[in-house]
């Protein structure tokens, strides 16, 4: 799997994310840096843990990574997230971490393969 | 192999976004042209802004933990710093209330993100680039006032050395008398007051002195240069070019306001006056000659004096202070001679520096200092005036030893100087100290107590000494802080943090609680003196007024025996000894103590009777001590009978100790009511006298 087709994968904008940050190389090294981000971990425990401020300050820190990435599906269910916890929690928070969840294991799931094909 | 490049060092940039993969790709297209310092936070970016350690531009985002960009910008207006440091915002927020909030808190630009990597790379390097434009005509236009001073002083260089040559003069005098003039008016102003000369006057001064022989042009050359001394008409003429001079400047078309003008038609009208009034060319005396003058005059003199001309050999220096204070040259102020005697011993050495050194003391201004920074702008030469201050603040801060802190309310944060944060073992910035662990582990409810106390104070007397415990390295010590608080100047005004310093009195303080604890005991036994128990026995029943109480009186039997036959050092071992017996009798509430002599008191609580517990310390205070039998006598109070009232209490135990010893000694009994009228035994109107009073017999007599 090559950085194009993990992008399709993980249902990202390849094409958008080259235009923006101009080499393959970069794109290729801060999406596989993705994989050692703490945010997701530290929303999760949030959420459990009821804390919402930080939960939003964690879903937002993702959106804004994806944005930068162009990870677009996580990128979109991460916004819609933040935005629902953006003044605390509200009822749409809970429907949406599911969506979350999913869209971050796409993302890793297929940043891992191209971890594998990179590092072999 | 010299192949090092000496490059200007790169311009700091400062990245702020809680994400470290956000910072690493701003630091990766940017890291290769500038470097990069990273913030995780708002609070984290606050403390690197605080540290002025030169930072050329701000990348911000807005939502962080701590402190949100916003709030940093709000502290970078409160300090200015936005007026020195751009500030690029980027943030997902792209809605235009945040857009527009950021304008208004002065970013200069605002980047949405997903961005772009040339875009980014592009308005960085603008941004700085405009920067350092405008700091570079800062420093232009700073520049160019110094050119300007630079060429008006030259030209009066110019102007005075016409004179001197057509005065066949050495060259040195304008130069000398300018030198001089200026060293005798720093010296004037640091013993008096009088004159009101700014720095700048003496500048003023010292430059117009150049001009004080201008007038000298209207002299024809014969008079001017005649080896010989002049005639009476000859030296008429040549008096002429002091009015002359002056004239000339009063006829000046332009600039006849100017400070330098007015100074120097002074010195040229005036700089042949003497103080006693017999000068010319107005005779004026005393401080009716301005001061610019005087100063001149006597400049001028002791130059002639130590240069050669044609008419005359030159003359050493100290023949020369010593002919014109002997007033040889005329009269002077004496406050102007005591100048010149207090730099007469650096003199020579000043003027020996500028003849060797043909350097720029020509430009003796603001612009000097400029022109000795020429590669700095104004606010670069700032920032080093800074660092410079910060650099002997630490110096001193790290040979006093001690803890030196400045706090500040908002951001919440303390800066603690080096060696202060190495003792407490804590970093030199601490952020929201209030809540961090380290520090209140180390303060405890002292920091509470501290801030209540900085923030009564008033911007009048703003002063706070507190004394609090501390826990270092674990061992608790006693410090002192004196603290003064920092109020806002505007109305009301607000608390703005602190400065202060804190002090070891660890070592002083135990001193003081040493002589206290000596101030309430007995020497010799360590129990409590009589004053000490009353006071604290009446806390006690105070703090308890409904409690059980016992006061018990004791005297020990034949006490004199003990000292008439084994010697008072023997009867001071049995008093220590039944210190120790009462010690070891009572159980740990109880208060014991010594009265005085042999009588000793103890004040005991009990529940249900009291009987059994003064039964029971009374036998065990029986015995021996070596071959001394100790017997004792006790006389025993209850609260439940007298009330609580000490006086009342211990009356009432010594009359019931009296009965005992009416009855033979060696047993104890309780107060009752029938032994009101008896005497007391160690009650002062009668223990001390020896008198025999009626039924009471002297205790000292009784043992015989």
């Amino acid at each position: 799997m090559n950085l194009k087709e993990c992008y399709a994968a993980l249902g990202g904008d390849y094409d958008g994310v080259i235009s923006r940050l101009r080499s393959e190389r970069m794109v290729q090294k801060f999406a596989l840096k993705f994989l050692a981000d703490g945010s997701y971990d530290l929303l999760r425990q949030s959420m459990d843990q009821k804390n919402y401020e930080e939960a939003f300050r964690a879903a937002h820190t993702i959106k804004g990574v994806c944005q930068n990435l162009s990870f677009s599906r996580l990128y979109e269910s991460s916004s819609q997230l933040s935005e629902a916890l953006r003044s605390g929690w509200t009822p749409e928070a809970d429907v949406l971490l599911p969506q979350v969840e999913q869209d971050y294991l796409l993302t890793t799931d297929a940043l891992k393969e191209l971890s594998k094909e990179a590092g072999a | 192999m010299n192949n090092e490049k000496k490059q200007a060092p790169k311009q700091k940039i400062l990245i702020v976004d809680d994400s470290e993969l956000n910072r690493a790709i701003l630091a990766d297209m940017l890291g290769d042209e500038y470097d990069i310092i990273e913030a995780e936070d708002g609070w984290q970016a606050v403390e690197t802004l605080q540290k002025g350690i030169g930072i050329s531009l701000v990348l911000l985002d807005i939502v962080m933990p701590n402190m949100n960009g916003f709030e940093v910008l709000d502290i970078m207006n409160k300090n200015r710093w936005i007026e020195d440091i751009p500030v690029i915002m980027i943030s997902t927020e792209n809605g235009s209330s945040h857009v527009e909030r950021a304008y208004e808190l002065g970013v200069t630009d605002f980047i949405g993100r997903p961005f772009d990597a040339l875009i980014v790379h592009r308005r960085v390097v603008n941004t700085i680039l405009l920067y350092s434009k405008q700091k570079k005509l800062m420093s232009m236009v700073a520049d160019q006032i110094y050119e300007k001073e630079k060429q008006s002083s030259l030209m009066i260089d110019i102007l005075s050395h016409i004179v001197e040559f057509r005065n066949g003069e050495s060259g040195l005098h304008v130069r000398n008398v300018r030198l001089l003039t200026e060293l005798l008016l720093k010296r004037l102003v640091q013993k008096t007051s009088k004159y009101q000369l700014s720095r700048g006057d003496i500048s003023i001064i010292s430059t117009a002195s150049a001009l004080h022989d201008i007038g000298k042009v209207a002299i024809p050359e014969e008079v001017l240069n005649k080896p010989g001394r002049l005639t009476d008409e000859e030296f008429t003429l040549m008096k002429t070019h002091a009015e002359i001079g002056a004239r000339m400047l009063e006829d000046l078309p332009f600039y006849s306001d100017e400070p330098l003008v007015k100074a120097a038609y002074e010195i040229c009208r005036w700089h042949h006056e003497r103080f006693d009034g017999r000068g010319y060319p107005d005779g004026l005396a005393g401080d009716a000659i301005p001061i610019s003058a005087q100063m001149v005059a006597l400049a001028d003199v002791y130059d002639a004096l130590t240069s050669e001309r044609v008419y005359k050999k030159a003359i050493a220096h100290e023949e020369a202070v010593k002919m014109i204070l002997e007033g040889k040259c005329g009269v002077f102020n004496p406050m102007v001679l005591e100048c010149l005697t207090d730099i007469a011993d650096t003199l020579q050495q000043e003027l020996h520096n500028i003849r060797a050194a043909q350097n720029d003391r020509d430009i003796r201004s603001i612009a000097e200092e400029l022109f000795r920074h020429e590669e700095l702008g104004a606010s670069e030469r700032a920032v080093q005036l800074l660092e410079h201050e910060r650099t002997k603040y630490n110096f001193f801060a790290a040979l006093t030893q001690e803890i030196q802190f400045e706090y500040n309310l908002s951001p919440s944060m303390v800066t603690i100087s080096a060696w202060g944060a190495d003792k407490l073992g804590l970093p030199e910035v601490v952020m929201d100290p209030y809540s961090d662990q380290r520090v209140v582990q180390i303060f405890g409810k002292g920091l509470r107590g501290l801030s209540d106390a900085l923030r009564s104070t008033t911007p009048e007397q703003p002063m706070v000494t507190y004394d609090c415990k501390v826990c270092l390295e674990g061992e608790e010590r006693w410090m002192r802080i004196i603290s003064r608080a920092t109020w806002s100047v505007d109305e009301p005004p607000r608390y703005m943090g602190a400065i202060g310093k804190a002090m070891d009195i660890h070592e002083a303080h135990m001193k003081l609680a040493e002589l206290e604890q000596a101030a309430a005991h007995d020497p010799l036994t360590g129990l409590f003196n009589h004053a000490r128990a009353k006071k604290i026995i009446r806390e006690r029943m105070e703090s308890r007024p409904n409690g059980q109480f016992a006061l018990v009186i004791l005297d020990l039997d034949h006490f004199k025996n003990a000292n008439d036959n084994y010697g008072h050092i023997f009867g001071d071992r049995v008093l220590i000894h039944m210190a120790e017996q009462l010690r070891k009798c009572i159980r740990g509430g109880d208060i014991p103590a010594r009265v005085g002599g042999d009588e000793f008191l103890i004040f005991l609580e009990y529940k249900g009777e009291a009987e059994p517990v003064i039964q029971r310390i009374f036998t065990s205070l029986l015995g021996k001590y070596e071959d001394f039998p100790i017997s004792v006598s006790m006389g025993v109070a209850r609260t439940a009978d007298v009330g609580n009232d000490y006086e009342e209490l211990f009356h009432a135990a010594d009359q019931a100790l009296y009965a005992v010893k009416r009855g033979g000694r060696g047993h104890f009994r309780l107060y009752d009511p029938s032994m009101k009228e008896m005497l007391s035994v160690i009650s002062p109107m009668d223990s001390e006298t020896g008198e025999s009073g009626a039924g009471a017999l002297p205790k000292e007599e009784e043992e015989a």
